[in-house]
């Protein structure tokens, strides 16, 4: 039997990009509303766990030529590296701080630290799933 | 603060990062001539110590390290802790120097070698120069761990292996001995200052702790310096390269026992333990090593033994200078003669043995090999070697002008003065002392008298030469003769080194003595015609008739059990412990996930509801509950229902799909109670997480289909209930009981204020709890690299062998 699956491959181009964009908006929500890095970085997972199945993970790889080994890497070095910023102003380690600044075209923001740390956890969620289920998919 | 004393002490550590680089990036250059720079300059710095330490000196420099826990980083530099740093780094740069024409830079990898080298180095300075027990120990283990590295260096060879785990494992078993023992001292004087520790000995001294920790801290330092029974694992230890013997078992790390028991003098010298422990078992190691040596056929194996038996005697020495301590003065105290001879022995060993393993190195590099069946005739051939051996050898046995000779006098001395000494029961007894002493001398005279003319005396067998001997290069040479040139400049003027070294060394060792006035030590050649005298005489003597008549009785060995037996016992107590623990593990590790599942979940189970009911925890409250609502009806049903389906289920897919069921209804829950934070986890991780099993399934074998043949277990259903039992009881527990008000008003209060975040979950998660997210991320990465390594990392079929 011939699998078709032009719908499936159709939808999740299109479906893929909203939960992408869905992940990032949750991600630097977080703070205030329901969300932030853990849950952004499995739902970004999930995205591209969708084009794995739609499509297959070579096709995948070669759209997105991302090693998630590094980005587990990438994604430690945020969260020590926040924690060890706090050395430099004589605070504990992972002390975090945050502030209200004006943008041009955002307005009055609020900037923390702990988005840099969450970033870690962003990428380091979603390097670790990837990892796994590429390791385990790939193998025959 | 972080002074320049510090930084020389860690500056090995740092070359030791530098040598692979420089290994790597300048190949053209042997990397040794980079590394001879650091010994050479730590060497004159120590030197610019000695006014320092000269009399009763001393300098503290304190570095805190962790001053909010008072963890200080204490440097000391006595004359004792001066003594070992000076003989660290300067026969350190001669060995360095001499490795660099040993180890050819094309075959050998001299980026481990030099790192290695350059650890101990670190360590063994740390260890002589730290003022606090725990970092000395640690430092003690470093050079424990960098020995094992480089008896191993050349770990393609079986022996090697063997020698060098050997040394790692009665080394490490005394370290940890030495551990407890300064654990036990701690803990009757409040301090692991050694200072501290020193001013409280009378505390000590009353408290029951005393002896064990005694014994301990003996055995911490008896494996160390490979003192009988535990010598056996110094001859294993030969399978080094040579330069490694040289520095780390004759010149240096064997010596840090001995450091241990001169420090720790003032502390237990009141004991009569103490004294006929070190004394007897250092007497005993002596005569044991130098009738081993004779023996013995390979070069480096008399060496290991002569190495065994010399610090016997240096031990026996210190043994017997503890008897000084029982006196107020130095006035009219004959004792501290001994410690005079044990310190000036040891720089004498330094010196003496150092350039004997060179020579031994330089025969084994020239001729291609070290047995001295084979060897012989080399006189004419290697000149300079053959001065080299002679000096070293002579002055070893003990004969004059060489240093060895007025160190073993001064021995001789303090042993016979000893046998006058009216406390710890001495007695007749006594009189074994100079016997023993005087004996091993004589043996010692026979093996160094084997050492030279078995080597280069006799007939030239060169037919049984793997190579065709020659002198060494100048280079390989330097070494070893700047090192008999000290045998002859100390042999002439020994007092030089009286007031710089020996003196200083000797108030750190006797601090209380040192305060009443000097040492007065004077060395000299001519005693008269005193019984040290005629004792050498003796020893030359009887050396030499034995050493001619050797072919003729060295049959009687036979009789007598020797080193194979201490061997065996090690040997059969490896293979004991190995078959053991392979019992033992095999039995309750079975390789099967379930079996471990019933081990995880009953322990779990018998802890919980023992803690739950032993402490009366257990309580349950109706009274904060709310009424079920139907929505929560439903789902709790729905739960229920595909958990059981997933449980007899005999499809793969149905299973996969129950347990989604099971997680997405566990979301719906999460939304009823109004989790959004929870509920969006919980739905995303149950998406990936089905997709995951989906995968793993893929490669499963068909088990579903063994699973209808197997046999019902009711342990596992009693161990099931029991667990949904203890958690549901737990739960009920946890809301009924109120000990302390909720943390999550704190968190509710704060969230905003503090963190500027009005999402509660995600401030705890990021900001709050911080520290755990990050070590959770870094349990999570280290995971998925755990699959990763575990599925593209293993090995073909075939190749785990």
């Amino acid at each position: 039997m011939k699998y078709n699956d032009v719908i499936l491959q159709t939808v999740t181009k299109f479906i893929s990009f909203l939960i992408f964009l869905f992940a990032i908006y949750i991600f630097f929500n977080g703070h205030q509303e329901p969300g932030g890095g853990f849950i952004g970085g499995l739902m970004t997972s999930a995205a591209l766990v969708l084009l794995l199945l739609a499509f297959d993970m070579e096709t995948v790889r070669r759209a997105m030529p991302i090693d998630y080994k590094t980005m587990i890497a990438i994604g430690l070095v945020f969260g020590v590296g926040t924690g060890v910023g706090s050395f430099f102003f004589s605070t504990p380690f992972l002390s975090q701080t945050f502030g209200y600044f004006h943008f041009p075209v955002l307005g009055e923001l609020e900037l923390t630290t702990t988005l840099a740390f969450d970033l870690g956890v962003y990428l380091t969620v979603v390097g670790a799933t990837m990892t796994i289920i590429q390791t385990i998919g790939e193998d025959k | 603060m972080f002074t320049i004393l510090h930084l020389a002490i860690i500056a090995p550590f740092l070359a030791a990062v530098l040598v692979p680089l420089l290994y790597k990036f300048i190949p053209r250059i042997h990397t040794g001539w980079f590394v001879l720079i650091v010994p050479i300059v730590l060497f004159s710095y120590f030197l610019t110590y000695l006014p320092d330490v000269s009399g009763t000196g001393s300098v503290i420099k304190t570095f805190e390290w962790i001053p909010s826990l008072g963890i200080n980083y204490v440097a000391y530099v006595d004359g004792l802790g001066l003594l070992f740093a000076l003989l660290i780094t300067g026969i350190g740069a001669l060995v360095v120097l001499y490795s660099i024409y040993y180890l050819n830079k094309h075959k050998e990898q001299l980026n481990n070698f030099y790192t290695y080298l350059m650890l101990f180095m670190g360590a063994m300075l740390g260890l002589t120069l730290s003022d606090n027990l725990i970092v000395l120990y640690t430092f003690w283990e470093i050079t424990s761990i960098s020995s094992f590295l480089l008896i191993s260096y050349w770990y393609t060879k079986e022996k090697s292996r063997y020698g060098a785990l050997k040394s790692l494992l009665i080394t490490f078993i005394g370290g940890f001995a030495l551990l407890v023992g300064f654990v036990l001292i701690a803990s009757v004087t409040g301090t692991y200052s050694i200072r501290g520790i020193l001013d409280a000995s009378d505390q000590l001294a009353a408290s029951p702790l005393f002896l064990p920790a005694m014994l301990l801290i003996l055995l911490g330092a008896f494996t160390k310096s490979a003192q009988f029974p535990f010598h056996i694992w110094l001859p294993d230890a030969m399978e080094a390269p040579t330069p490694v013997s040289a520095y780390l078992h004759s010149a240096t790390m064997v010596k840090a026992g001995i450091y241990l028991v001169a420090r720790l003098t003032p502390l237990f010298a009141v004991s009569a333990y103490w004294f006929w422990l070190v004394t007897g078992f250092g007497l005993l190691t002596l005569i044991w090593g130098s009738l081993s040596a004779i023996r013995q056929t390979d070069l480096k194996g008399i060496l290991a033994y002569s190495t065994v038996s010399q610090l016997g005697m240096i031990l026996s020495m210190l043994g017997a200078g503890a008897a000084a301590l029982h006196y107020d003065s130095v006035d009219n105290n004959a004792y501290t003669v001994a410690v005079a001879a044990a310190i000036f022995h040891l720089i004498n060993h330094a010196t003496y043995k150092g350039s004997l393993f060179m020579m031994a190195g330089i025969i084994d590099h020239e001729t291609g090999t070290r047995d001295i069946r084979r060897l012989g005739g080399l006189m004419t051939l290697m000149p300079i070697s053959f001065t080299i051996a002679v000096i070293g050898s002579f002055s070893m046995a003990g004969l004059p002008p060489f240093n060895g000779f007025l160190s073993k006098e001064m021995f001789f001395m303090s042993m016979v003065e000893i046998t006058h000494f009216s406390q710890y029961g001495m007695g007749s007894i006594g009189l074994l002392l100079p016997i023993v002493a005087w004996t091993a001398s004589i043996f010692t005279f026979v093996y160094c008298m084997i050492l030279v003319f078995r080597t280069f005396t006799g007939k030239l067998q060169e037919e049984k030469l793997p190579a065709k001997p020659h002198e060494a290069p100048f280079g390989m040479l330097l070494a070893p003769l700047i090192l008999v040139a000290l045998v002859v400049v100390f042999g002439f003027f020994p007092n030089t080194l009286v007031p710089a070294i020996i003196e200083p060394a000797m108030a750190s060792i006797m601090p209380e003595l040192a305060q009443t006035g000097s040492f007065g030590v004077d060395i000299y050649f001519w005693h008269r015609f005193s019984t040290e005298l005629f004792m050498t005489i003796g020893v030359v003597l009887l050396g030499t008739i034995i050493f001619l008549v050797l072919q003729k009785w060295s049959s009687i060995y036979a009789v007598f059990p020797d080193n194979r037996l201490f061997n065996q016992t090690y040997n059969r107590f490896l293979e004991g412990i190995e078959r053991t623990s392979y019992t033992v593990i095999s039995w309750h590790m079975t390789g099967l996930v379930r079996d471990y599942f019933i081990y995880i979940f009953s322990f779990t189970v018998v802890l919980l509801l023992f803690s739950l009911f032993g402490t009366g925890a257990f309580a349950i409250d109706t009274a904060n509950m709310v009424p079920v609502t139907p929505y929560e009806a439903v789902l709790s049903l729905v739960l229920v229902g595909s958990s059981l389906i997933l449980m007899f289920t005999r499809s793969r897919l149905k299973a996969v799909i129950s347990l989604g069921v099971l997680g997405y209804t566990v979301a719906l829950f999460f939304v009823l109670f109004r989790a959004p934070d929870l509920a969006l986890t919980q739905l995303t991780i149950e998406t990936v997480s089905v997709t995951l099993f989906l995968l793993c399934f893929y490669h499963f074998p068909q088990i579903f289909d063994a699973l209808k043949e197997t046999k019902f277990h009711a342990a596992n259903l009693v161990i099931s209930v029991a667990v949904g039992l203890t958690v549901t009881l737990i739960g009920l527990s946890a809301s009924g009981t109120r000990l302390f008000p909720a943390i999550s008003d704190y968190f509710l209060e704060n969230s905003y204020k503090e963190a500027g975040g009005n999402n509660v979950v995600n401030v705890i998660l990021v900001d709050f709890r911080g520290f755990d997210t990050l070590l959770e991320i870094l349990v999570l990465g280290i995971a998925s690299l755990g699959v990763y390594s575990l599925i593209k990392l293993r090995l073909a079929g075939g190749e785990n062998k």
